[in-house]
């Protein structure tokens, strides 16, 4: 089935909303972030990918010898790789805080801001 | 909103969100296909600019103002964490106590940190010639200082880790994407051009600016990490709140100061 | 060296000026950090007020990084386009930049140890994000900025760590928009897989070519990509990260959300639309339309009810930037040069009047330590010159002319006409209006104070038991932290200074004519679909024959009066006659959906996918 592989991308982001939106535990929250974004990682690498084709890195296979897979959308990865990192952490001292000053990391107690 | 209206308004969302993915999966390209018409003009390119791999080609050259905004993103991000888990009003700081190691752990761990700081460097250097970059490498290099606290213990770390160096040099990183590129343009060239020689296809010094650049970067993943494990950890091991509660400890289980758990 | 070849440098500039403050931090004094980062941003103003005025009567400044120009219509490398509307965006944005570091020169007691220059750097990193996102003409440069937007604003958002809800607004702020972003990268992705492409202009050239028969992948790629921007557009039901992000931040920061970054949310999805979208069979201008309209109905009146519900004032302010962004919506709706000019003008003044109302609001805030307009009232009385300005712009937000925001309403009202005259009038007059009710009995001291029984005590009822919470869901503005050294005696010189020169702004946008027929100019070619390909990928300006400059028409200056009335007679009459603190039982299931909680948020983000999808198809 040549489309599986975006399927994976989008039960992926759906599983992450689903988390997202369900979930007891701050940090969990943070995780299921990271699922949604790996669904964006699962969905760029497939697009890119070429039956048969090699990493796109040319210091031990001869230009032009084997086809390679699209080195754009790894590019593009990285790039998503390393903003996810950075965005989680960033969310994890923000989730530090909240525990020190509500006492918990459970979104249902979180009572402030409504209205 | 109840439970149970979040769960009906979540449904109908998810459920129609799948259906249109699911539909537009469909007209998509076929897995695995021939076609990729950017992919193929990107790696004539790196050819053409003697980069052999062509993803540090696109990452640093072809498309290097998105690392320029990548790079910002994780600076903005490290600063953003020191702001955040900075030491309030109503808490001190620590001196952390002197952990016991196991010793077959602490040899293990001692004789890693060389090899994988050396593996981290090596990794950055041929960024332009075989996979990994200044993102990779600079992530390992990171890690292997942090060898040290599971070698010895959080003083030990702390005694190698300045972190005004390292933010220092996490600045110099930053500023090198920058600098390079207002440099270029002071020459009459366009920001960011790859003036220099390209050198001959996998070697060192091939790709121009590719490695100056892929350099910059290792620098500043390398300082950024170790900033910003510095932060999380202090928050574990340092910081405590007035009235005696460790800062984070509420947080996880794993938080714990490490001198208990490490010490058995 | 060329004009365009200077565009780079509006992102650079910033982002080298944060290393420098991050690299000497450690041993600046404070003051100098602050007039080091005013200075960079004021530099970088300057010099995109000089190309845009070096370029205004020329084709738009095309630059493509590293010198990557394509051949043949095809090259692998990033543009820059300093069109009118997106150099102009850069400029105000670089502007604004610019007064929020004035305002807050005398913020923050506590900048975290050895890092004096953390806070200008963040906005500094913001500012490049900003200009970044409006001058790029490449989608996946486009998320990459998003993104540094918004890493940087989490940051900023909950920069006063002691706080309790300061932290959580800068987390519900985080989650929504993040999400945001991966939504508008799986789009990215689909656009990629179709087309091969990333430039917003190859990416626009393929669809026109593309057969039929991709519509569905078309139009799923389009509601993805625009969910993103409209999440940080804030608009309904997206919205919800918006009120408690500009309750929680710090005063300058919230200047800088509401004033520019939640109008580029607008503008992307305009910019997104014309240069890719706007040629291609497979998504038909009226599905657009109807979208837009939809969206921005939905996100107008629910703005403009919870503003006026409100009485924390700025999470009142935060409400009527939702109501406006509505209207910014339903104007760019028309899908017309006209419309997009109106729209532009619109924000423009929006984000002087409204930086100007924040900047009052902070002065509350170091004043009292309180921002609750029941708490509050008649204690502003000895604050004259600032309840003045707020006046001011509480009349200038309802539409009143000669303001900017009075000519951008007037100009949308035109362009969308019919019944949506109606809903302008009514919109402008609620979010002007509760302006104007807490101008009234914050600093005028009119209407009658709040019974004792109604205040909100010390101990602040936000912390009370959760039983009174649950019957009436409302965020009070007691136990604000101030955010000076100390508690401020008398509004500090340079806040009120920016927020008369914030104003002054708002008001010149609607008195100066040569800017309306540039911002005419700016949106013909703006909707030019493609224009914008060849001047991008074959540096080829075509000639486009010009629309006529707008103006003030008589029925619109009547329109902008009749709602300024409205917003005072409304103020008066909610100040006479409706017991404080008494909100219609009505109400209540709406402000209940603003639940602070974060997975209600996501769940109607999804949900509101889906409606997007629902709309367009």
């Amino acid at each position: 089935m040549s489309i599986l592989p975006y399927l994976v991308a989008g039960w992926l982001f759906l599983a992450g909303c689903y988390g997202l939106a369900t979930s007891r535990n701050l940090i969990h929250a943070v995780g299921s972030l990271a699922v949604c974004q790996a669904s964006t990682y699962v969905l760029l690498l497939a697009v890119g990918y070429r039956r048969g084709g090699t990493a796109p890195v040319f210091s031990d296979i001869r230009p032009g010898s084997r086809p390679v897979v699209d080195p754009v959308v790894q590019a593009l990865t990285l790039t998503d790789v390393v903003v996810g990192a950075t965005l989680t952490a960033l969310l994890l001292a923000l989730v530090v805080q909240v525990s020190k000053r509500h006492g918990t990391v459970d979104p249902d107690e979180l009572r402030e801001l409504r209205g | 909103m109840s439970l149970r209206v979040r769960m009906v308004v979540l449904a109908v969302g998810l459920l129609g969100l799948a259906a249109m993915l699911v539909a537009a999966f469909r007209k998509l390209p076929g897995f695995g296909g021939s076609w990729h018409p950017y992919g193929q003009r990107a790696v004539e390119t790196a050819l053409g600019r003697h980069t052999s791999n062509v993803i540090a080609s696109i990452n640093f050259d072809q498309r290097a103002f998105d690392t320029m905004g990548e790079q910002a993103i994780l600076f903005g991000a490290v600063l953003g964490t020191v702001v955040i888990l900075r030491t309030t009003r109503d808490e001190r700081r620590v001196e952390p106590e002197p952990a016991r190691v196991p010793a077959p752990l602490r040899r293990y761990a001692l004789a890693v940190l060389p090899v994988t700081l050396l593996t981290g460097l090596y990794v950055v250097a041929h960024g332009q010639v075989s996979p990994g970059g200044g993102f990779q490498g600079g992530v390992v290099a990171a890690t292997a200082l942090h060898l040290l606290y599971i070698a010895v213990d959080y003083r030990a770390l702390q005694r190698v880790r300045s972190v005004p160096l390292f933010t220092l040099a996490d600045a110099a990183g930053e500023a090198g994407y920058p600098l390079l590129g207002l440099g270029v343009l002071m020459t009459g060239a366009s920001f960011l051009e790859n003036v220099l020689p390209y050198g001959t296809l996998g070697t060192l010094s091939s790709g121009g600016t590719v490695p100056v650049l892929n350099a910059a970067i290792g620098l500043e993943v390398a300082a950024a990490v170790v900033v910003l494990l510095a932060q999380f950890l202090d928050q574990a091991i340092v910081i405590e709140s007035e009235d005696g509660e460790q800062g984070a400890g509420s947080v996880g289980d794993g938080d714990g100061r490490r001198g208990e758990g490490g010490a058995a | 060296m060329t004009a365009a070849q200077l565009l780079p440098v509006l992102v650079a500039g910033p982002l080298l000026g944060a290393a420098v403050l991050v690299a000497t931090g450690r041993w600046l004094p404070r003051y100098v950090a602050d007039v080091f980062g005013a200075v960079v941003a004021g530099a970088a103003s300057a010099l995109a007020l000089g190309v845009l005025v070096a370029t205004a009567h020329r084709p738009a400044a095309v630059e493509w990084v590293g010198g990557w120009r394509p051949r043949h219509g095809t090259g692998v490398g990033i543009v820059l386009v300093g069109d009118g509307i997106g150099l102009g965006l850069a400029a105000v944005v670089s502007v604004l930049v610019v007064t929020v570091l004035v305002y807050s020169w005398r913020f923050f007691d506590d900048p975290p140890p050895h890092q004096a220059g953390a806070f200008p750097a963040l906005i500094l990193a913001f500012q490049a994000a900003m200009c970044g996102f409006t001058l790029t003409g490449d989608l996946f440069n486009a998320f990459v900025f998003f993104e540094l937007m918004g890493v940087v604003a989490y940051a900023l958002t909950g920069y006063r760590v002691d706080e309790a809800r300061a932290v959580q607004g800068a987390l519900t702020f985080g989650f929504l928009n993040s999400l945001g972003g991966y939504s508008l990268l799986l789009g990215v992705g689909l656009l990629y897989a179709h087309t091969g492409e990333l430039g917003l202009a190859q990416l626009g050239a393929h669809l026109d070519a593309a057969p039929d028969g991709s519509g569905t992948l078309v139009k799923a790629a389009f509601v993805l990509v625009a969910t993103g921007f409209l999440v940080k557009a804030a608009a309904v039901p997206f919205h919800f990260w918006l009120p408690d992000a500009h309750t929680v931040a710090p005063t300058p920061v919230c200047m800088l959300l509401s004033g520019a970054m939640v109008q580029l949310g607008v503008y992307g999805v305009a910019r997104l639309y014309w240069t890719v979208f706007a040629g291609s069979g497979a998504l038909p201008e009226a599905a657009v339309h109807r979208a837009l309209l939809a969206l921005g109905v939905l996100t107008a009146v629910t703005g403009a009810l919870l503003c006026w519900l409100q009485r924390h004032v700025k999470r009142l302010l935060a409400f009527s930037t939702i109501a406006h962004t509505g209207l910014f919506l339903v104007t760019l709706a028309v899908l017309t040069p006209e419309a997009v000019a109106g729209t532009a003008l619109y924000v423009l003044g929006h984000a002087g009047i409204k930086a100007a109302l924040f900047a009052c609001a902070g002065i509350l805030v170091d004043r009292f330590g309180n921002v609750d307009e029941q708490e509050l009232h008649g204690r502003g009385v000895r604050l004259r010159p600032v309840g003045v300005l707020f006046t001011v712009g509480g009349l200038a937000l309802a539409g009143l002319p000669p303001f900017g925001t009075g000519l951008g309403k007037a100009l949308s009202e035109e362009a969308a006409g019919g019944w949506l005259t109606v809903l302008f009038v009514a919109v402008s007059a609620a979010t002007g209006g509760a302006v104007l009710r807490v101008a009234g009995g914050v600093f005028f001291g009119l209407g009658s104070p709040p019974a004792e029984e109604d205040r909100p005590h010390a101990a602040g009822r936000h912390r009370a038991g959760g039983e009174e919470q649950h019957e009436d869901a409302e965020t009070t503005g007691a136990d604000e932290p101030e955010e000076t050294r100390e508690r401020v005696t008398r509004a500090p010189d340079t806040m009120v200074v920016a927020a008369a020169a914030l104003l002054a702004a708002g008001l010149a946008v609607g008195c100066v004519p040569p800017l309306w027929s540039a911002v005419s100019r700016a949106a013909d070619s703006f909707t030019d679909h493609s224009g914008y390909a060849m001047a991008v990928l074959y540096s080829t300006g075509q000639h486009l024959t010009h629309s006529p400059a707008p103006h003030w028409s008589p029925a619109g200056v009547t329109l902008g009066l009749l709602s300024t009335v409205l917003a005072a007679c409304g103020a008066w009459a909610a100040l006479r006659t409706v017991p404080s603190g008494v909100r219609p039982r009505w109400s209540l299931p709406l402000r209940r959906l603003h639940s602070g909680h974060v997975g209600d948020y996501v769940a109607c983000v999804v949900a509101g996918l889906t409606l997007l999808a629902a709309l367009v198809w």
